[in-house]
């Protein structure tokens, strides 16, 4: 088996598209000033909650709904103990993997093993059929584009909508944005819900189209890495898809190395993905000006009104 | 009619009557002064004028109708606009943004641009609507405010402190157009513990001490004096400054540069001086000119080349603090809680920041509890620390306790050279004096003193020499006799004098 | 209506007390959700935390949770200190993994000797194998401010796929029929971490995790180095103005993390787990970070949540059997404690005011 390159990047596309989908509902809690670590741990429930709903009722639709709101509803836990209870978010944002993953694996005993249903390919009156772009462009099923016009969506609310303008400003600077009288916890919970339903999203696609099943621990590390590539985009909707297809590539290249066979055992090829994370996170954060310039400026910290 | 007339509000906090009664009222188009001490209750009040904070009791009435805003939103709605005394501003963002988002129907970006020059040119406060608002100055940071206020053309405007951060040229450009404002029509409520500028710009002023108004005055008619004994209640004594003769030098700085870590920050460009022994040097400047990125670069929390900084002779620019101060250099940085002193920890904890080596509070590590606590209470006792235990959090103190606690750990470790950062800010006037009088001790005594400060007033009091900040750049030291407020207001605005 | 006031002192009751309101609700929660899977909840909830200790194995039982306990204290000390100083090492789970594989190769290499040395030495490279890999995040974090929390949890895949390329290639037992798993180390008795008294569960890790509660203990309480760790965490800015280099306190936090995991691998590796494999890896290392928190980072607090950690490690093994529970649900239960613990946090730096809503 050779490699040809328009299987590769058709292929990469289906790889990136659960972590671009966890990225962008993530860059926009942190632009809203709120670090949520818990992304491994609400893909992993919207994956396995996704497919459960996807095989009970044999439509694909409904189990990325169930993994969306599965999703959201986890991110809900994380907003209640960091927004209300004023929990360290470092800390909340590692419980909600941890038991994410559990809660994951309990639900999806007996659910190993089974295909879920398909979800069909779009085709676009013939441009489907085109050498080259038909299959690398015209030919993905219906999320791989509804991923890139989320991109598109946040990139628009938070440029030129108001509601954006006051989200940026919220993780700006939470007090001055509480003194101009915003409500500073109630559009936080609101960005950690879209994060959540996202990265629920993100899941579903995992096991409904990427895989497509269930097994335990089948994020591996995907909601981490989404984590970085935000980190990677230096917060800027548009480079996150950049940086989603860049790990993607890197994924599948590293497993068609491992399918014809190079002289370099698999274990090692599979650390690739997990390197690449680190050699790109050091590379974007090297220049610290920059890198603080870009962040939002309340990231990570607690908001408790004085009064 | 008046236009706001506050009857009875009260405030109170667990263990404070932050407002008691309150009650007066301002005309149509004054500018009347809110006067009063650090803790005083001026901001509380203006607070639930504003919406942010609900009193216990008591009406306002505005415009002839009942006025209980329930959020800043709803003030501005009715015409209400402040300025803070700490801006609500969003570095990252543009002017226009930031503007965009203190109005309540903002109109699109290209109009609101448009708007801003115009009012911008009108009032005579130069901005530019696309720049980053952590590029500005804090004087054109103050004019976003403004104009965000200006643009909802509000019946009372409310500035708590405007001056605090500006050149005397400065104070005199807003004071302009303050009284534009006022000939159109607007009423300011102006916040302010200065009672020269309240004599120079206020029809009216109201005098709040402890939570209640105290006297009604018009100010043109009253003596910055007796303006100040209503504020204060007591007659103050001011500390003796004796011009001694010099020492050696004690620290010398040379050629030091640094550049900001923050990209929001100041550089420090070749900076030049010496500090004699006996000596206080003050270094005057607006705020955000390099201040803080210089008080680093001294206490040794920036490192720099040996030679930039030397304590008698020795180079420690590569030395961090903990070395520093064993060659005798002790410093105070301004933000009191969180930087010189650590908000949870106990008063006996918060000693072995810096005085772990020095006072011996240790063997091979293991930290002498015993010995740090008595040390704590020595530093209590002498400078008259308010708090029931060495045992107690530093964030239980009050603003003026906690600033004698962590300027008095210094000054009894008998420092050679002592570097402090605004000394008395938001200090009421008694701790204050107390703290001057110690700077002044401490250099009779025979050590160093830098006093980096923002008030020009308090460096008039307690400094020999004289030197200023200016983007980066500091002044040649001059003797501080003599100099004149205008001359010191032309070197802040970054001009030479010949 | 609820209102959070800020206390002027940290509660110290509450500091005692919510650990172990957070142990109730999770019962109470946990109870509901066997409820829902359809298992009696009083005998589920009996099963992991009662049976461990005073049920009729208990003899046996009782061993495992030293066993347990073992590992997740010795992680969760080297984690405190860093979590105290905000320094978020989360791969402490890679951390364990690489000092088992380096103090293993060490054993290994050796084999079979018998020199009394060998232990001691795999120790040494256990620890040295667990820090070098907690300086590596610490590295990129001071020279190029990349983000150790990512790095250090990148590093965890990094070192289980690392630790399969081991055992199917360089450390692969030659006589062991290509089984992806070393030797066992129990094969040569220099290299084994045997139970010094048969049944009670005690090995050389766990004496070694007692030493090293006291010693944490007495650094962080009366120690300037303990000191200078919390006050690290609570005011940064405070730090560097006392002198503190933050560039060092990261170094030492994950270097000290690293080399305690690490070591903690070893034993483990040499012991309980008999030989190096791809199912070695039990998530102790993650599970620790919720013994780090459970125990407020305080060394006392940690021996005392790692036992009940351990408790519900060994009730999680009699539930799976005897209800058919699957193994995860027990992973679930302790998550839900983190959650609850974190929740209930609130109280020992607020107290909660409920306020009558005034009728307007």
């Amino acid at each position: 088996m050779d490699i040809s390159a328009v299987a590769l990047i058709a292929s990469l596309i289906v790889a990136a598209t659960p972590i671009l989908l966890a990225a962008i509902g993530e860059l926009v809690v942190e632009k809203a000033g709120v670090l949520n670590l818990g992304v491994e741990g609400m893909m992993i429930i919207g994956a396995v909650v996704g497919f459960i709903a996807a095989v009970n009722t044999q439509s694909a639709f409904v189990g990325f709904v169930a993994g969306a709101l599965a999703g959201g509803a986890l991110s809900f836990l994380f907003a209640i103990l960091t927004q209300y209870l004023l929990s360290n978010q470092v800390a909340s944002g590692l419980a909600l993997t941890l038991f994410g993953l559990g809660l994951a694996a309990l639900l999806g005993h007996g659910y190993t093993g089974i295909k879920p249903p398909a979800s069909p390919k779009m085709e676009f009156f013939g441009l489907s059929e085109l050498p080259v772009l038909g299959p690398t462009v015209f030919h993905h099923d219906l999320m791989v584009y509804f991923s890139i016009t989320l991109v598109a969506g946040v990139w628009a609310f938070l440029k030129f909508t108001r509601a954006g303008l006051v989200l940026r400003a919220v993780g700006e600077n939470h007090d001055a944005a509480h003194a101009l009288g915003y409500k500073v916890v109630r559009i936080r919970v609101a960005a950690i819900l879209f994060g959540g339903a996202c990265a629920g999203l993100g899941g579903a696609y995992l096991s409904l189209i990427r895989v497509p099943q269930w097994t335990e621990g089948m994020t591996a590390g995907a909601g981490w890495i989404a984590l970085a590539i935000v980190v990677f985009a230096s917060w800027k909707p548009w480079r996150i898809i950049l940086g989603a297809y860049l790990f993607g590539g890197v994924t599948i290249l590293q497993l068609n190395l491992q399918a014809i066979g190079v002289d370099i055992p698999v274990s090692y090829l599979s650390m690739a993905p997990y390197l690449v994370t680190i050699v790109v996170l050091v590379i974007m954060s090297a220049d610290r000006a920059r890198a603080s310039l870009n962040a939002p400026a309340s990231l990570g910290r607690i908001f408790h009104a004085s009064n | 009619m008046s236009l706001i007339s506050l009857q009875n509000l009260t405030k109170t906090y667990p263990g404070v009557i932050a407002n008691d009664a309150v009650s007066f009222d301002i005309d149509h188009a004054e500018i009347h002064a809110l006067l009063g001490e650090n803790g005083a209750g001026k901001s509380t009040l203006v607070k639930m004028i504003y919406g942010l904070v609900k009193p216990d009791s008591g009406t306002i009435t505005f415009q002839d109708k009942p006025f209980a805003p329930r959020e800043p939103r709803a003030a501005r709605k009715a015409g209400v606009a402040m300025v803070f005394q700490h801006f609500s501003l969003f570095e990252a963002l543009s002017v226009a943004e930031n503007i965009a988002l203190g109005m309540e129907k903002p109109p699109k970006p290209a109009i609101l641009s448009d708007q801003i020059r115009e009012v911008s040119v009108k009032y005579g406060l130069t901005l530019d609507p696309e720049r980053l608002v952590g590029d500005l100055s804090v004087g054109e940071r103050q004019r976003v405010e403004i104009i965000r206020c200006l643009l909802q053309e509000p019946k009372l405007f409310i500035m708590d402190e405007p001056t605090s951060v500006l050149t005397p040229q400065e104070v005199q450009t807003l004071f302009e157009t303050l009284r534009r404002l006022r000939d159109e029509g607007t009423s300011i409520l102006y916040i302010s513990h200065k009672l020269e500028e309240i004599k120079q710009l206020c029809q009216r002023a109201t005098v709040l001490r402890g939570g209640k108004v105290v006297a009604t005055c018009t100010p043109s008619a009253e003596t910055a004096k007796s303006m100040a004994e209503m504020m204060v209640g007591t007659k103050l004594t001011t500390p003796q400054k004796i011009k001694p003769e010099f020492g050696q030098p004690l620290l010398r700085v040379q050629n030091l540069s640094v550049k900001s870590a923050d990209p929001f920050g100041t550089s420090l460009v070749d900076i030049n001086f010496t500090l004699r022994a006996g000596e206080i040097m003050g270094i005057a400047g607006v705020a955000g000119n390099g201040q803080d990125e210089l008080m680093l670069a001294l206490s040794g929390e920036i490192r720099t080349p040996p030679a930039s900084v030397q304590i008698e002779g020795g180079f420690v620019g590569q030395l961090g603090p903990a070395k520093r101060r064993q060659r005798g250099l002790l410093s105070a940085p301004e933000e009191r809680l969180g930087h010189a002193a650590a908000p949870d920890m106990t008063l006996t904890e918060n000693v072995l920041l810096s005085a772990y080596h020095r006072q011996n509070l240790g063997r091979r590590g293991f930290i002498d509890f015993a010995r740090a606590q008595i040390f704590a209470q020595g530093v209590i006792k002498r400078f008259d620390v308010r708090t029931p235990s060495a045992e107690n959090s530093a964030k239980s103190l009050s603003g003026g306790n906690l600033q004698k606690f962590v300027v008095g750990r210094e000054v009894m470790q008998n420092p050679r050279v002592f570097v402090v950062n605004q000394p008395t800010w938001g200090v009421d006037a008694a701790a204050a004096a107390a703290i001057r009088q110690s700077l002044l001790e401490l250099a009779m005594a025979g050590a160093g003193v830098l006093v980096i400060s923002q008030d020009l007033d308090e460096l008039m009091e307690v400094s020999h020499s004289f030197a200023v900040l200016s983007e980066g750049r500091l002044s040649p030291p001059r003797d501080a006799e003599g100099i004149t407020v205008e001359e010191i207001g032309l070197l802040m605005g970054g001009a030479e004098i010949a | 209506m609820i209102k959070l006031i800020p206390r002027n002192q940290p509660s110290k009751s509450m500091i005692a007390l919510t650990p172990l309101i957070a142990v109730l609700l999770t019962m109470l929660v946990g109870g509901a959700l066997f409820v829902a899977l359809g298992k009696d909840p009083f005998a589920a909830i009996r099963m992991i935390f009662w049976d461990p200790l005073f049920g009729e194995h208990a003899f046996y039982y009782r061993g495992q949770i030293l066993i347990k306990a073992a590992p997740l204290i010795i992680i969760a000390l080297g984690l405190s200190f860093g979590f105290r100083a905000g320094i978020w090492n989360i791969g402490a789970e890679g951390q364990f993994i690489m000092g088992a594989i380096c103090g293993g190769a060490v054993g290994l290499a050796a084999y079979p000797s018998d020199s009394w040395l060998l232990y001691p030495a795999m120790v040494l490279a256990g620890a040295l194998g667990g820090m070098l890999w907690g300086l590596i995040p610490a590295f990129l974090k001071i020279r190029f401010n990349a983000n150790e929390i990512l790095v250090s949890l990148m590093l965890v895949y990094v070192a289980v796929n690392f630790l399969s390329g081991m055992v199917t290639g360089p450390l692969r037992n030659p006589d062991g029929f290509n089984f992806p798993e070393s030797r066992a180390f129990q094969s040569f008795s220099a290299a084994h971490n045997p139970e010094i008294w048969a049944g009670t569960g005690i090995h050389i890790g766990v004496l070694v995790m007692l030493g090293l509660v006291v010693g944490c203990y007495v650094m962080l309480t009366r120690h300037i180095f303990g000191f200078n760790i919390r006050l690290a965490g609570q005011a940064p800015r405070a730090a560097r103005f006392a002198g503190i280099s933050p560039n060092r306190m990261i170094m030492i936090c994950l270097g000290l993390s690293g080399a305690l995991a690490g070591m903690a691998g070893l034993f483990e590796v040499t012991g309980p787990a008999g030989k190096l494999s791809t199912t070695f890896p039990l998530g102790y290392g993650f599970t620790a970070i919720i013994v780090a928190f459970l125990g407020r980072l305080h060394p006392v607090g940690i021996f005392l949540a790692g036992l009940l950690l351990a408790v519900t490690y060994v009730g999680g093994d009699i539930i799976q059997s005897q209800l058919s529970l699957p193994k995860a649900s027990i992973q679930v239960f302790q998550g839900m404690l983190l959650f609850f613990l974190l929740a209930v946090d609130v109280l020992v730096m607020y107290r909660i005011q409920l306020l009558q809503r005034r009728v307007r």
